[in-house]
């Protein structure tokens, strides 16, 4: 198998706090392969969020720390790097999108000098060139009239338009991995499908791999090849998207599979809709054995002693669960 | 405050509806909107345009009114307002008008001079403070409680006393009293800049359109001075403004000590100074140089407070 564009193995990103070490990622492994759709799920606080700015190197340190593991960029680890060899991966190499499309943008700038100042940043061009390119960006993230509406501000934008322009500035220097941190989260149900097509056509466009992080399983489904699902710190579940919906193997992948809303069924049979009871174990002190035994319903003895393994149940069908 | 409140809201509305037709978008950016916004406030507006003559007056003034400064001449000494001297006399005879334009010219220059140095060491404090967080930021923050507790007036009374003469031999006797008075008012103003600048970075470094810029390979200094500094701006341009009087006050009050310029040097505080003896048998003396600190302050302070209702996004207006 040819190498993967990024390969994270055994991350753990801790947080000192008052309190003690958090353990917000525990020893991640996943892997994305050039040209593929990424789905990472997991509910709020399972280590989506830190597992996508610990590949940046975004996380503040301190509090936060990697305590062990590797992020391989095209076999390169990340991790030691200085600051000003992460500045040339950023944005050129690895690009990310967050949640808050409100105030990602700048507000005293036009979007135009922003996506230039990116392009600059990272590619030598002029400003006039910059600028040029900038247009060029939002005419293919569709925005109407990108001529003129490089020279707006960023509160003449609507919240899916400055998406839109976020897209613009993450793409305009061509990278070869979009990580996309729950991009559609804040917006409204139309303007999400509008979102997660126009990445879609971008990442056919450049040729790009995504990493989408999202608690939306419906959004997995329709975008995603593969999914990893994590679980306070760990990866639970990895599969191809079809195997994971056809034949989920963990009870955790399993019960947020139920949680999803079906119209159809609901409506018809009157049900309630099914949630995983609990809540995610504290990550200052996580349990020695399955991160999920609590919460499980068919927990057995065993699932309190270790952690069990990452164990491989069909093609490139991993699950980390005894049964 | 009559400029504060938002209810000339409903009745503006209907009127800029009108002004931009359909057709034609309005694309203002941020100082257009200031600009916009600091227009309402009539005060501020009115202050603008009254400071405005003032600075047009001390800036060329010399060139319409030809008087000398230091023309001395007994047989008109201590007159009031008339043709030839428009705002009378001192005791040597020497016409007021040249006089306070020239002062003019020396106050306003002090003052901005000195609100140029408090905002220089304010935003370099501030924003270092604000970045760096942690040791450094203690340590810089207990710099500037320390300052904020000297006393202000005495500081500034032993350090003219022990640095006057010093300075006088390097830079002359004018240029001497302007340097280190500009220094001592600087010196001791930055404080409540530091204090904002470092509020304002701790709040706007944790902002998304910060972290994505570094999340897009701006550097640390990038992140700073392209995308942290520009935000942080509208309340130090309010503080920045207010300094300007609060310097001109300082500056004047020291003249009027003695302590500022000497007294061939006019300047409002050291003409108010002079002054101070005949204000029984020529109060027009003190008046003048007394007025003009007085209206340029509070001029300063009206653009200040409309600067404050213009640059702050979250007052609707």
């Amino acid at each position: 198998m040819a190498e993967p564009l990024l390969d994270i193995r055994g991350l753990k990103t801790w947080f000192k706090t008052e309190d003690g070490m958090v353990r917000a990622v525990d020893g991640v492994d996943l892997h994305i392969d050039s040209g593929e759709t990424l789905g990472v799920v997991g509910e709020s606080g399972c280590g989506k969020t830190v597992t996508a700015r610990s590949v940046l190197k975004l996380i503040d340190m301190p509090p936060g720390r990697f305590e062990a593991g590797q992020i391989l960029w095209k076999g390169r680890d990340l991790i030691p790097l200085e600051a000003s060899e992460m500045n040339s991966i950023r944005a050129k190499e690895i690009a990310i999108i967050f949640q808050e499309p409100m105030t990602s943008l700048n507000p005293v700038y036009t979007v135009g000098d922003q996506i230039a100042e990116v392009i600059e940043l990272h590619q030598k061009l002029s400003r006039k060139q910059a600028l040029v390119a900038a247009a060029e960006m939002l005419r293919l993230v569709n925005i109407p009239n990108p001529q003129r509406r490089v020279h707006d501000y960023p509160h003449q934008f609507s919240g899916g338009m400055r998406q839109r322009v976020m897209i613009a500035m993450a793409l305009s220097c061509q990278p070869k991995l979009l990580i996309a941190d729950e991009p559609t989260t804040a917006l409204d149900v139309t303007i999400q499908a509008q979102i997660l097509e126009l990445m879609q056509e971008m990442k056919d466009r450049f040729g790009m791999a995504i990493m989408l992080i999202t608690h939306a399983m419906g959004v997995v489904a329709e975008t995603c090849q593969r999914v990893t699902v994590m679980y306070a710190g760990l990866v639970v579940e990895e599969a191809p998207v079809e195997a994971l919906f056809g034949n989920p193997r963990h009870p955790y992948t399993q019960g947020l599979i139920r949680s999803i809303p079906r119209v159809d069924r609901s409506a018809a049979k009157k049900q309630r809709l099914e949630a995983i009871a609990g809540t995610v174990p504290n990550m200052l002190e996580p349990p020695p054995g399955c991160r999920f035994a609590a919460r499980c319903k068919f927990a057995m003895d065993i699932c309190n002693q270790g952690i069990p393994p990452l164990k491989e149940v069909g093609t490139g069908h991993f699950v980390r669960c005894v049964l | 405050m009559a400029g504060s409140t938002p209810a000339s809201l409903t009745a503006e509305a209907p009127a800029t509806a009108g002004t931009a037709p359909a057709a034609k978008r309005q694309n203002f950016s941020p100082w257009q909107e200031a600009w916009r916004r600091f227009r309402r406030h009539k005060m501020a507006l009115f202050s603008a345009i009254a400071l405005a003559v003032i600075l047009f007056a001390v800036l060329f003034g010399p060139f319409i009114w030809r008087v000398p400064i230091n023309e001395i001449d007994f047989a008109a000494k201590l007159q009031g307002p008339s043709w030839s001297h428009p705002l009378g006399t001192d005791d040597l005879g020497q016409d007021l008008l040249a006089r306070l334009i020239y002062g003019g010219r020396i106050s306003i220059a002090v003052g901005v001079a000195a609100m140029v140095v408090a905002i220089f060491f304010g935003l370099l404090v501030g924003s270092v403070a604000g970045m760096a967080s942690g040791r450094v930021d203690a340590a810089l923050m207990w710099v500037t409680d320390l300052f904020l507790s000297l006393p202000q007036l005495p500081l500034l009374l032993l350090v003219i006393y022990l640095f006057r003469e010093p300075v006088k031999g390097v830079l002359g006797v004018e240029g001497g009293a302007f340097v280190l008075i500009v220094a001592v008012i600087g010196g001791t103003r930055w404080m409540s800049a530091a204090r904002l600048v470092r509020a304002q970075f701790l709040s706007l470094r944790e902002k998304e359109f910060v972290e994505a810029a570094r999340a897009l390979g701006a550097s640390r200094l990038r992140q700073v001075t392209q995308h942290i500094l520009p935000n942080a701006l509208g309340p130090v341009i309010v503080v920045a403004t207010i300094d300007i009087a609060a310097a001109i006050i300082a500056e004047s009050t020291l003249s009027f000590l003695g302590l500022g310029f000497p007294s061939d040097v006019p300047t409002w505080g050291s003409v108010l100074r002079d002054a101070k003896d005949y204000l029984d048998i020529a109060p027009h003396w003190a008046l003048f140089p007394g007025s003009l600190i007085f209206i340029t302050v509070l001029a300063i302070n009206f653009i200040g407070d409309g600067l404050r209702d213009a640059l702050d996004p979250r007052r609707v207006l």
